[in-house]
């Protein structure tokens, strides 16, 4: 059997799940007949048909509203956003609208709105954010960000199997770098339980998405130099597994907290206050941040480089808390 | 800002220092780098600067106190604490320091270990609860001296090893050495000073460390007598000091420690340090104890500026005017008791060093020559070594090079 790529395993994930459910369907901009711009959705358009694969005007906030409206009747809409930077376009239909129909009527909405974030791959302001936060803040979304072939896939079938709206950041900078030998069996990745990648004694280091893979480069130049690093990737942010980390960060009483997002308002900052209220007796240093600088993501290949934490960071900020 | 002044430490084996003047009161402005008090420690008495500009708000400790080193003896605010003081201290300024004065005593055990308490962390102080630890007795080794948990976890293990041992072990002990001392009433009992504990304590802790050995060679000095002789006065004129022995002794060490680096070696765990420097300790009595100053980089400076540097130093010393860092960094020590008349002496070597030379009185003596009896200046020297770094042979050959310097004195000496 040979490795998978990270968006041929979202491919594939998509693909057995509208095998799967006739109710199923994507759409989104381009993703019919092209494909997609990333061609996750290749193939589809001749395997399942025109009303299952739906091309859309350039409008994102329709893309959304009709999904809801499908999902309000039984259907289980994937929505596609070409670039998550413009899922912002949407913001009323999802905070407004899918976010509170449970809690209004006690509807069901179980719509996936997939959104290939991040940077590294000199997209420029417009093409490279992380807009996880907008979504975090807002009660009634699932938000899950994988960061392996195996997490993506399990991921996304749970979220269309998922009876409420989930937000799907995958990260595009992972699309076609990482691959792994996937099981031929179908598996499935539940929403809301992290997993430690690497385990560690010296220092948790808690993140998402792409960082991840900076976080376990770190973690074996750290080894060298005698910093059992620990990993702990939450592969979702909504609902967070809150009893993974405090346990982790119990068993090693220091954290990193690491995002590709930016600093303020970032997820590294509610994961502090919650380790600072929850765990505060079992700290023995500061809990730190390592995030992208408040702002834009520049477009210049040097300023990008600079901007995107980085697996440097890591290493000398942990080498930092190791010793405090 | 409120800032600390500490007990400096004023030399690697010294850990604390009485006070012995205050050069400021409560309440006098200070600047920076000021004479604010002066501090008689084993090894050297000092004046300490003020570390910042400002006010003198506290005074923790009293002329004649001695404290451990990094203890905050004072504290330094800024101006705006002092005001309605600005140029004279008034008699309602004086009255109201002397009443915090006296409110500072009472809480000064407090804030020590207070302090102690704050360098630690959340997760630390949790384990010293639960643990029932004192943090001031778990020493911190993390940034700035903070208590890391790892320290807390070494703690308690050692802890848990001294309840099993400490009962058997360490309490006959303590009996045995009690019980050697007798006093009767007359008998005057006088607390050591901090320099005698110092001495005693080093003493001991380099018999327990090393094995002593002495090998005693003697030396013809009549070259040298006649040589010192005959440079007297020219000497006495053009330098302002009296030729001494001290510099002929150093040299033949010097030239003979470089041929024999392990001399001038130390021992670390299982390892064997090459000093590439050297530099020579000389004892130096004085009325209460004794020191040895160090000529620095001796391997490199020529017969005056050795002859000199000693000189210095040992006049110096008597003065206690030494600063730390001459009394540091010592490879090989000579300590010269034939001025006291002594024949030859073992001495104890100054750790973490590996030898001593030992230079006994020169005395005229009857030694056969060439089959004659002939009058000679003769002295001993004697060799302490560590025989776990050095054999015999090898002190005896290191001996023979220092013999052999001297009997055959040819260097130029001006």
């Amino acid at each position: 059997m040979s490795a998978t790529t990270y968006v041929e395993a979202i491919r594939q994930g998509l693909w057995e799940e509208m095998v799967r459910d006739p109710n199923v369907f994507v759409l989104g901009e381009d993703v019919g007949v092209y494909g997609g711009a990333f061609k996750v959705t290749r193939g589809f358009l001749d395997r399942f048909g025109e009303e299952r694969v739906v091309d859309t005007p350039l409008s994102e906030s329709a893309i959304v509203g009709a999904s809801i409206g499908a999902a309000l009747v039984g259907m289980r809409p994937v929505a596609e956003m070409q670039f998550a930077d413009f899922i912002s376009c949407a913001f009323d239909q999802i905070t407004n609208f899918a976010a509170k129909c449970r809690y209004r009527w006690g509807a069901s909405v179980p719509l996936v709105i997939r959104g290939p974030s991040g940077g590294g791959i000199h997209g420029g302001p417009f093409h490279s954010q992380n807009p996880e936060m907008h979504f975090v803040h807002t009660p009634g979304l699932k938000v899950v960000a994988p960061s392996t072939a195996y997490d993506a896939k399990g991921l996304i079938k749970s979220a269309i199997r998922d009876e409420d709206p989930v937000i799907y950041f995958e990260h595009k900078y992972l699309y076609r770098r990482i691959k792994e030998e996937l099981p031929n069996d179908e598996f499935l990745v539940p929403i809301g339980k992290a997993d430690i990648k690497r385990k560690g004694k010296d220092v948790s280091l808690i993140t998402y998405g792409a960082m991840v893979h900076n976080a376990l480069e770190a973690a074996k130049v750290l080894a060298q130099d005698g910093v059992d690093l620990e990993v702990v990737d939450l592969r979702t942010l909504v609902p967070l597994d809150k009893a993974t980390v405090l346990e982790s960060v119990k068993k090693t009483n220091k954290v990193i907290l690491l995002h590709e997002d930016v600093r303020t308002g970032g997820f590294a900052g509610e994961l502090a206050a919650i380790i600072a209220e929850e765990t505060f007796e079992y700290l023995d240093g500061p809990v730190m941040r390592i995030t992208a600088p408040d702002t834009p993501v520049p477009f210049s290949p040097p300023l990008e480089e600079f901007f995107l934490p980085k697996t440097s960071d890591i290493i000398r900020v942990a080498k930092q808390l190791a010793i405090y | 800002m409120p800032t600390n002044v500490i007990m400096p430490q004023m030399g690697e084996s010294i850990f604390e220092g009485t006070i012995t003047k205050w050069m400021k009161r409560l309440g006098d402005r200070v600047e920076r780098d000021e004479a604010l008090f002066e501090i008689s420690t084993d090894k050297v008495d000092s004046e300490i600067p003020a570390p910042v500009s400002g006010v003198l708000s506290e005074l923790r400790f009293q002329v004649g106190e001695t404290v451990e080193i990094n203890t905050v003896v004072a504290i330094i605010d800024d101006e705006d604490w002092a005001v309605g003081t600005t140029n004279s201290v008034n008699l309602d300024q004086q009255v109201a320091n002397e009443g915090k004065a006296s409110q500072l005593q009472h809480s000064k055990s407090e804030l020590s270990k207070n302090q102690v308490a704050q360098r630690s962390s959340p997760l630390v102080k949790r384990m010293a609860r639960e643990e029932k630890v004192d943090l001031s007795d778990v020493e911190g080794t993390g940034l700035g001296g903070r208590i890391t948990k790892q320290d807390m976890l070494d703690y308690l293990s050692e802890r848990n090893k001294i309840v099993e041992v400490a009962r058997p072990l360490v309490q006959p002990v303590q009996k045995e050495s009690v019980s050697f001392i007798t006093s009767s009433g007359d008998d005057e009992v006088v607390p050591m000073s901090a320099m005698r504990k110092t001495i005693a304590d080093h003493m001991i802790a380099s018999r327990r460390t090393s094995a002593h050995v002495t090998t005693v060679f003697e030396v013809n000095m009549t070259p040298i007598v006649a040589l010192r002789k005959q440079l007297a006065d020219e000497f006495i004129r053009k330098e302002g000091f009296k030729l001494s022995f001290m510099p002929f002794f150093i040299k033949g060490v010097v030239d003979s420690l470089k041929k024999f680096p392990v001399m001038n070696a130390s021992l670390k765990g299982n390892n064997i340090i090459y000093r590439k420097e050297i530099n020579i300790g000389i004892a130096v009595a004085l009325e209460e104890g004794l020191i040895v100053p160090v000529i620095q980089g001796v391997h490199e400076i020529g017969f005056m500026s050795l002859a000199r540097a000693a000189v210095d130093l040992t006049d110096r010393a008597r003065q206690k005017t030494l600063s730390p860092d001459e009394v540091q960094g010592g490879t090989f020590t000579i300590t010269n008791p034939g001025v006291f008349g002594s024949l030859l002496g073992t001495p104890i070597i100054n750790q973490p060093q590996v030898a001593i030379l030992c230079v006994g009185a020169i005395t005229k003596r009857p030694v056969v020559i060439n089959d004659a009896v002939v009058i000679r200046s003769m002295a001993y020297l004697s060799l302490t070594f560590d025989h776990r770094l050095i054999d015999g042979a090898l002190a005896d050959y290191f001996m023979s090079s220092i013999k052999n310097k001297l009997e055959g004195w040819n260097d130029s000496i001006c």
